[in-house]
């Protein structure tokens, strides 16, 4: 049961008179905010502290309550000709400012300009003896002081509790295009993939995923709208230049072109009672992702951020403790996933596992700078 | 503390000419590219490998003996500056650029390497390493590291925390650990976007993973001239205000212009206020932007305009600009520099304001800035062998630094706090604030060992003396930005 609470004030108070705290804001992404592990956990819903506090168009920054909607901020930004160039996921659903920080989150669109670590340059936060703490700046260079900002991205909500957070914004280009590519086999994909990386066209976003039969890539530019015609030209030659050329590309434009990535950034290629879990990657790891996923079968899949970011997801009901598990799975990879939606693959809900699959966070850093910010273990450590 | 023992170890483990004893071989360690600041160390260590450092800082740890880590030692704010009865651990031969990974798009790095280094071993793949300080012909990656160095094109891709995947660190006890990764994105708490700019005060990183970028295919450079700074000012509002978002907006004014003038020879207007504003990208994409570019220009009315179309012209508008601090030199013995943030929207303000600082110390202020982001460089004129002239230029700097926090900015946006910054953190963040750093980093460095004194204010004062700038930059060699 979550207690709403509206002000710093009463997350303070909640802090000092509770052994555990565990925060919510807009439950876009329920196997964090619903974590089993917190047991009986002071349990705090913050979408109520919303609202935008100060937003400055010609600074290119904005300050908001960690509540506040994601999408009533784009909203705010779009006004003005601006935007978060990292598409934060799940906006659609309801995923607040404070969430997005606290689960490290960032779209497509991060490939251009960075991610939501890029982009947060300031915050405040209340620690685990309810002071509340001021982090970073309000302008868009500052190399003062240790960078909490940066610190807190992908917490989730295990340093402390964010009250407060101020991003810089770009603003947004006039107009998009995307070319898409099918393929065969994922190695040609891949070739494409590194030819079109390594070239000097700017790209905004560059995804991919399996296809009926086979796979499409997904390549997304910006810019002035009269100069998009030539560049799309100029990127279907890079695309097609490869050994293993892709069986034919397409150009997308204005309404299809923003629907295609819409789509995207709302998970629709998730089908319905699909879980979800995010594992950050390089290009050269996938293929023995794909070969390790294919020996289960069902898994979706889809690549972001050319290749740097897999969004994976499986049938909830067949995420059962007797399925092969992907905890499991990933370790053997070395890599590391968290949960989003839903229980993993091998997962027992009795146990209470975290949401951090596959190669554990621990680390030396980390234990100490918890034990600083939170030495009563209140927002329950790694 | 016992210094004695711990060098009685350490000459274990470095021969004669690797562990710097003798007052002469350890002068040229006593201060880095903030000169006013001097200190001896009791010992210099030069490591050559990781294992060394390791194993330095773990000796240090045990015999509660205070260490810096140092680079090339450019730090303007004294981030390198030696403590007194500790020691110093050079990292320059740490300069192997262990793996270029074309396909991925990154570089692995010792923390000696040096920061231009890295992008010529990428440009033959078409790639380069975005962050560039003035003085990246000589600063090494770890010293960026320690202190999040920016440059000139901030505004579009950020700072080295921007481009910093992942690292391995030795705690300041000697534990090593792994923070972050090679892929752009991360899990769990961003750490390496926690230790870059902790200005060495949670240990050292001994490996560094960096983001690599596909080189411009053009740029496109103008360089306006305008009757008052006030005048540029208010172009740079009109082009950030028109969407595009260029690489880099520098402006320098009439007695930075003089020194560029007097030192590079940059063939600049004369005139009170100089803009330059970079594009870079698709060929196609920055002629059009050009175009809308100079429609702005021409609509703030400037005195002059002059378009790099080649590499060349490009090259002599920024030569002036990256020199002028270096030629400030050739205007008066002696200048401090700061490095103050102030919201773009102020900087008419905040120019104004030192102006009349300026006026009412007597003391002659040069204007570099970084326009895009704020980000001041006021060269702070005077001549250290008159009684006082020193105390009097750090007072006006001090009054500068407080106008940037009265203004809702920063007391620094490239250079970090370091010896010379530290009393000014507390102005800026609140006791609350203050505590929270103290506490994490006596958390991760429980004896202060870890560049003590730099940062955070407590800590022991160190000697003030004035010696001139430093021997690189009489030489032409680094720049200060």
């Amino acid at each position: 049961m979550f207690e709403s609470v509206s002000t710093v004030a009463e997350i303070q108070e909640g802090v000092r008179a509770a052994r555990r705290i565990h925060v919510r804001g807009g439950g876009s992404k329920p196997a964090l905010s619903t974590d089993c592990r917190a047991g009986d956990a002071l349990a705090l819903n913050l979408s109520g502290l919303n609202g935008v506090v100060d937003y400055q168009a010609d600074e290119y920054t904005f300050t908001a309550r960690a509540g506040t909607p994601v999408a009533d901020v784009e909203a705010m930004l779009a006004e003005q000709g601006q935007y978060l160039p990292f598409d934060p996921p799940f906006a659609a659903r309801g995923a607040t400012l404070g969430g997005t920080v606290s689960a490290g989150l960032s779209g497509s669109g991060r490939y251009r300009y960075g991610g939501v670590r890029d982009f947060l340059i300031g915050m405040r936060f209340v620690d685990g003896q309810g002071q509340e703490v001021r982090g970073g700046g309000a302008v868009v260079k500052n190399a003062a002081g240790f960078d909490f900002p940066k610190l807190f991205v992908g917490s989730m909500g295990r340093l402390g509790v964010l009250t407060e957070l101020t991003f810089k914004v770009f603003p947004q280009p006039p107009a998009f295009a995307t070319v898409t590519a099918g393929f065969g086999p994922l190695a040609n994909l891949l070739s494409a993939l590194h030819a079109v990386t390594g070239g000097q066209i700017d790209l905004h976003a560059v995804d991919f995923g399996p296809s009926e039969d086979g796979w499409t890539l997904c390549v997304r530019i910006g810019g002035l709208t009269a100069t998009l015609e030539q560049r799309v030209q100029a990127l279907r030659a890079l695309v097609n230049a490869g050994e293993n050329a892709p069986r034919g590309t397409d150009a997308l434009f204005g309404r299809k072109e923003h629907d295609l990535w819409r789509k995207a950034r709302a998970m629709a290629w998730l089908p319905e009672g699909y879980g979800l879990v995010r594992v950050p990657l390089t290009p050269r790891r996938i293929a023995a992702v794909e070969e390790a996923l294919c020996a289960g079968e069902g898994a979706a899949r889809r690549y972001s951020v050319a290749g740097n970011l897999l969004w994976l997801g499986w049938r909830e009901s067949d995420a059962t403790a007797g399925s092969p598990s992907l905890n499991d799975l990933l370790q053997d990879l070395d890599l590391r996933g968290i949960r989003l939606i839903g229980q993993a693959p091998g997962d027992s809900p009795d146990e209470g596992n975290g949401p951090v699959l596959g190669k554990p966070l621990q680390n030396p850093f980390l234990r100490r700078i918890a034990a600083s910010l939170d030495p009563a273990g209140k927002f329950g450590g790694y | 503390m016992s210094v004695h023992p711990l060098i009685r170890e350490l000459a274990g483990l470095y021969s004669e000419e690797r562990l710097l004893t003798r007052p002469g071989q350890l002068m040229a360690y006593e201060s880095d590219a903030l000169t006013a600041f001097q200190q001896r160390p009791e010992a210099v260590v030069i490591a050559e490998n990781r294992e060394e450092v390791i194993e330095t800082i773990r000796l240090c740890h045990a015999y509660d003996v205070p260490f810096v880590a140092r680079g090339s030692g450019t730090s303007l704010s004294g981030g390198s500056l030696p403590v007194a009865d500790g020691i110093v651990i050079a990292l320059n031969r740490l300069d192997r650029i262990l793996r270029l990974d074309p396909g991925e798009r990154i570089a692995v790095v010792e923390p000696g390497v040096v920061n231009l280094k890295v992008s010529e071993a990428a440009k033959p793949y078409g790639l380069y390493y975005a962050p560039d300080p003035s003085s990246q012909s000589i600063c090494t990656i770890g010293g960026n590291v320690a202190f999040n160095s920016g440059g000139a094109h901030c505004l579009k891709y950020g700072m080295t925390s921007n481009h910093v995947l992942g690292m391995t660190v030795v705690l300041p006890d000697g534990e090593v650990a792994e923070l972050g990764g090679e892929s752009l994105e991360g899990l769990g708490p961003d750490l390496p976007g926690f230790f870059v700019g902790s200005e060495g005060l949670f240990g050292v990183a001994l490996e560094i993973t960096l983001r690599l970028l596909p080189i411009p295919q053009s740029y496109r450079t103008v360089l306006a001239a305008y009757g008052s700074l006030q005048a540029a000012g208010d172009a740079v509002t009109a082009v950030v205000a028109s969407g595009l978002l260029p690489g880099a907006i520098e402006i320098m004014d009439e007695l930075a212009i003089k020194a560029a003038e007097v030192g590079a020879k940059a063939g600049y207007p004369t005139t009170p206020a100089l803009l330059i504003v970079e594009l870079e990208g698709e060929e196609s994409a920055v002629e059009a932007e050009f175009a809308q570019l100079m429609q702005i220009i021409e609509e703030t009315a400037p005195v002059e305009v002059r378009m790099a179309q080649t590499a060349d012209e490009r090259a002599r508008i920024w030569k002036g600009r990256k020199a002028a601090f270096s030629a400030v030199g050739r205007l008066a013995p002696d200048y401090i520099v700061q490095d103050g943030v102030v919201p773009r929207s102020r900087l008419g303000d905040a120019l104004a304001e030192i102006d009349r600082l300026s006026g009412s110390y007597g003391i002659e202020v040069a204007n570099v800035f970084h326009a895009g982001d704020g980000n001041l460089h006021p060269l702070i004129l005077f001549d250290g062998r008159e009684e006082g002239a020193l105390e009097r230029a750090e007072e006006l700097a001090g009054e500068i630094l407080e106008l940037c926090v009265d203004l809702g900015g920063s007391i620094t946006g490239e250079h970090g706090v370091g010896m010379e910054k530290r009393a000014f953190l507390p102005k800026m963040y609140g006791p609350t604030e203050m505590q929270a750093m103290e506490d994490v980093r006596r958390s991760v460095d429980g004896k202060s060992l870890a560049n003590r004194g730099k940062m955070l204010p407590s800590g022991e004062a160190e000697s003030l003396a004035h010696v001139g700038p430093h021997p690189l930059e009489k030489a032409g060699v680094i720049f200060r930005d």
